[in-house]
C-alpha cells in the first residue's frame, strides 16, 4: 500500500466518528446494568403503607411497627411532655424543623405531628441508621445531666427530644424523620400515606 | 514469518516454550529476577499476602458450594457449614481468620514500604497499584462480612452504606441504589455476594498481577534503599542481586512455615479471637428492628471508624474517613527526602513515623470502644497526628538531616 494514497483526514474522521458512536452506545448499554441495581418492582411493592391501631396505646407508651423494613415509633405524649418541648429549643440544632426533608409539611410544627399528642417517627438515627432508644423519664442520665426525656442512640451518642429533634453536639446532623402518615378515624394510623388533600 | 521460535528446552517443555514464553517468563520473574541480597524480616509480607490470597480463594470457592445468598437462608447456611458439612467449620474459619490475617500482613507490608521508602521514584506505580489492591480488599472484606447475615452483618452494612448518604444531593438516592431496597435486605445481600465472589476477586487478581509486573520492571528496593541496578558485573547482572529462585523461594517458604504455624494456632484455639475476628453479635441472625447496643466494625477498619466518630458532623466525618485512606495514594509525592531508607534518615522522620504508628494503633483500639467523651478527644488528637504525618511530610522530610547512603548494600554473610 502506497502511503501517498492514504487520506489522513478521512481516516481521522472515520476513527473519531467510530469512537463517538461507540462511546454513546457504551453509555446507553450501561443503563440496564446500572438500573438493575435500583429497587425491583417487588421491593417497591413491599414498601406499601402500614395500618397501626393505637386505641390501646397508653400515655407515655411507645409502639414500634415495621414500615419498609424500618422501625417506626408511635408515642402517645402527655400534656406535660408536650409542655417541656419549647424549653429545649435553645439546646437543639433545628428547633423549628426547618430542614425540609425531615418531615412532611403537615408535621412542620411545634410538636412535629398531626395531632399534638401522637408522635410518629422513623426509628433510624439520622447519623448512621442505628435505632435510638426511648428514655422518657426526666432525670440525669449518663449522657446528659439535664435530660428532659427523649431518644438516645447508643451507637454514637446522638440525643433527640420527645419530638425527635436533635440536640446540639450530637453526631446526627438532622432531626429524626417523620414519615408520611394519616389518621383513619381516631384510633388508626396509616403510615406511608399523606392525609387527604395534603402532599 | 511463521517460523517456530527456538528453545533451549526439549520434550514437552520445549514444545510448550516454542508456543508460549515459558522460559522467558520464568527467567524474568523468578530464575533471573535479581533480588537484593540484603532483604530482611520485613520483606516476608508481600509473599505472605499472596499466600493468604490463595487461601481466601480456595476456601471461598468451597464455601460458595454450600452458602445460600438469600436473607432467609444465609445465616442458617453458614451454621450448616459450621455443623453439618464435613470439615466445614475448618474451611469457614480458614476463610474468616484468613481475612484478618490478610489485613495483618498487608498492614505490615505497607509499613515496610513506609520505613524503607519503597514507594519513592521509580516505584510510585508499584505503590499506587498496591493502594488499589488495599481499597479493593477493604470492599471485599466489608461485603464478605455482610454475607453471614448476622446482626453485625446487617447493622455494619447499614452503617457503612449510610456513609454514602452523607454525599450532598445524590446521597439518599445513592444509598437506595446500592441497597436495591429501602434498607439492607435480600437484594443487598445477593448483590454483595456477586461482588464478593466474582467482581472483586477478579479485580484483586488483576491488580496483584499488575503490582508484580510493575515491581519486576523497576526491580525490588531493599532495607538500605540502594539501587542495585547501578552496580552491575560484566554480564549486566547487579552485583548485589541474587536470583529469586532458589534464594528467596527458600526464604519465603521458611516464612510461610512460621506464618502457617501462627495461623494454625489461632485457627484451632481462638478462631474468633475473642470477638475481634468474628464479633459476638454476629452469631445472632440479622434483625432490622433491633439495633445491637454497640455497632463497631471488625478491627481492621477501626482506625478509620474512630476518625469518623471523632468528628461531630456527618459529612465532615465521612470526608475525613475517606481522606485518611486516599491520602496514602499521594505518599510518593509527599516524601521529599533524598534518601529512601529510615536507616539513613534523620530524627524528624523517625519521630514522625513513631508518632504515626502510635496514633494508628491507638485509633485502632479506640474504634473498638464505645466512645466516651475522653476517648473522643484522644481520637481527635490521633486524627490530627495521622493527617499531620502526611501533610507536613514535604516539610520535615526536606529539612531533616540525612546520613550518607553507601554505594553498595550492607550485608553480613551468615
Amino acid at each position: 500500500m502506497a502511503t501517498e494514497s492514504v487520506n489522513h483526514g478521512r481516516r481521522r474522521f472515520l476513527t473519531a466518528s467510530t469512537a463517538v458512536v461507540g462511546g454513546v452506545g457504551g453509555v446507553f448499554a450501561a443503563i440496564p446494568f446500572l438500573s438493575a441495581w435500583k429497587p425491583s418492582a417487588r421491593a417497591v411493592a413491599a414498601g406499601a403503607p402500614v395500618k397501626v391501631d393505637i386505641g390501646k396505646l397508653e400515655v407515655g407508651q411507645q409502639v414500634v411497627v415495621a414500615w419498609r423494613g424500618r422501625p417506626v415509633f408511635l408515642v402517645r405524649r402527655s400534656e406535660e411532655m408536650l409542655s417541656r418541648l419549647p424549653g429545649e429549643n435553645g439546646r437543639l440544632k433545628d428547633p423549628d424543623s426547618s430542614v425540609v426533608d425531615q418531615q412532611p409539611e403537615y408535621a412542620k410544627n411545634e410538636t412535629r405531628s398531626l395531632k399534638p399528642e401522637i408522635l410518629v417517627l422513623v426509628g433510624s438515627c439520622t447519623h448512621l441508621g442505628c435505632s435510638p432508644k426511648l428514655h422518657p423519664e426526666v432525670r440525669p442520665e449518663a449522657w446528659d445531666s439535664e435530660w428532659k426525656g427523649g431518644y438516645y442512640c447508643p451507637c454514637h451518642n446522638s440525643k433527640f427530644d420527645l419530638a425527635g429533634r436533635v440536640y446540639s453536639g450530637s453526631p446526627a446532623p438532622t432531626n429524626l424523620v417523620v414519615p408520611p402518615y394519616r389518621f383513619e378515624g381516631d384510633a388508626t394510623v396509616v403510615i406511608g400515606e399523606d392525609p387527604e388533600g395534603q402532599v | 514469518m511463521a517460523g517456530a521460535r527456538t528453545s533451549t528446552m526439549t520434550g514437552i517443555l520445549g514444545w510448550l516454550d516454542q508456543r508460549i514464553p515459558v522460559m522467558d517468563t520464568w527467567n524474568k520473574h523468578v530464575g533471573q529476577y535479581w533480588t537484593p541480597k540484603n532483604f530482611n524480616f520485613w520483606y516476608y509480607f508481600g509473599a505472605l499476602a499472596g499466600l493468604v490470597l490463595v487461601n481466601q480463594i480456595v476456601t471461598g470457592i468451597w464455601l460458595a458450594m454450600y452458602y445460600k445468598p438469600s436473607a432467609a437462608e444465609a445465616f442458617a447456611s453458614v451454621e450448616y457449614i459450621m455443623r453439618d458439612v464435613e470439615w466445614g467449620w475448618l474451611i469457614r474459619y480458614m476463610h474468616s481468620t484468613g481475612a484478618s490475617f490478610f489485613f495483618i500482613v498487608v498492614y505490615l507490608h505497607m509499613f515496610r514500604a513506609l520505613i524503607y521508602g519503597s514507594y519513592q521514584k521509580p516505584r510510585e506505580l508499584v505503590w499506587i497499584l498496591g493502594m488499589l489492591i488495599f481499597l479493593a480488599l477493604m470492599a471485599e472484606a466489608f461485603m464478605g462480612y455482610v454475607l453471614p447475615w448476622g446482626q453485625m452483618s446487617f447493622w455494619g452494612a447499614q452503617v457503612i452504606i449510610s456513609l454514602f448518604g452523607a454525599i450532598p444531593v445524590i446521597g439518599p438516592d445513592l444509598v437506595v441504589w446500592i441497597q436495591g431496597d429501602y434498607l439492607p435486605s435480600d437484594a443487598t445481600l445477593n448483590k454483595f455476594f456477586a461482588l464478593h465472589v466474582v467482581a472483586l476477586p477478579l479485580a484483586i487478581l488483576a491488580l496483584v498481577g499488575l503490582h508484580i509486573i510493575a515491581l519486576h520492571e523497576v526491580g525490588s528496593s531493599n532495607p538500605d534503599g540502594v539501587e542495585i541496578k547501578k552496580k552491575k558485573d560484566a554480564n549486566g547482572k547487579p552485583l548485589d542481586g541474587i536470583p529469586f529462585h532458589p534464594y528467596f523461594t527458600v526464604k519465603d517458604t521458611f516464612g510461610a512455615g512460621v506464618f502457617f504455624t501462627i495461623f494454625a494456632f489461632v485457627l484451632f484455639f481462638e478462631p474468633t479471637f475473642g470477638g475481634l475476628f468474628l464479633e459476638k453479635d454476629n452469631f445472632a441472625v440479622a434483625d432490622p428492628m433491633v439495633t445491637p447496643a454497640s455497632i463497631v466494625p471488625v478491627w481492621y477498619f477501626t482506625p478509620y471508624y474512630a476518625m469518623l466518630r471523632a468528628i461531630p458532623d456527618k459529612l465532615a466525618g465521612v470526608a475525613v474517613m475517606g481522606a485518611a485512606v486516599m491520602i496514602l495514594f499521594l505518599l510518593p509525592w509527599l516524601d521529599r527526602s533524598p534518601v529512601r531508607s529510615i536507616r539513613y534518615r534523620g530524627p524528624l522522620t523517625k519521630i514522625a513515623i513513631t508518632l504515626f504508628v502510635i496514633a494508628f494503633v491507638v485509633l485502632c483500639y479506640l474504634g473498638l470502644q464505645s466512645g466516651s467523651t475522653a476517648q473522643l478527644w484522644v481520637a481527635r488528637v490521633c486524627t490530627v497526628i495521622y493527617f499531620g504525618f502526611f501533610l507536613l511530610m514535604p516539610w520535615y522530610t526536606k529539612i531533616d538531616s540525612t546520613k550518607p547512603v553507601p554505594e553498595r548494600v550492607t550485608y553480613h554473610a551468615h
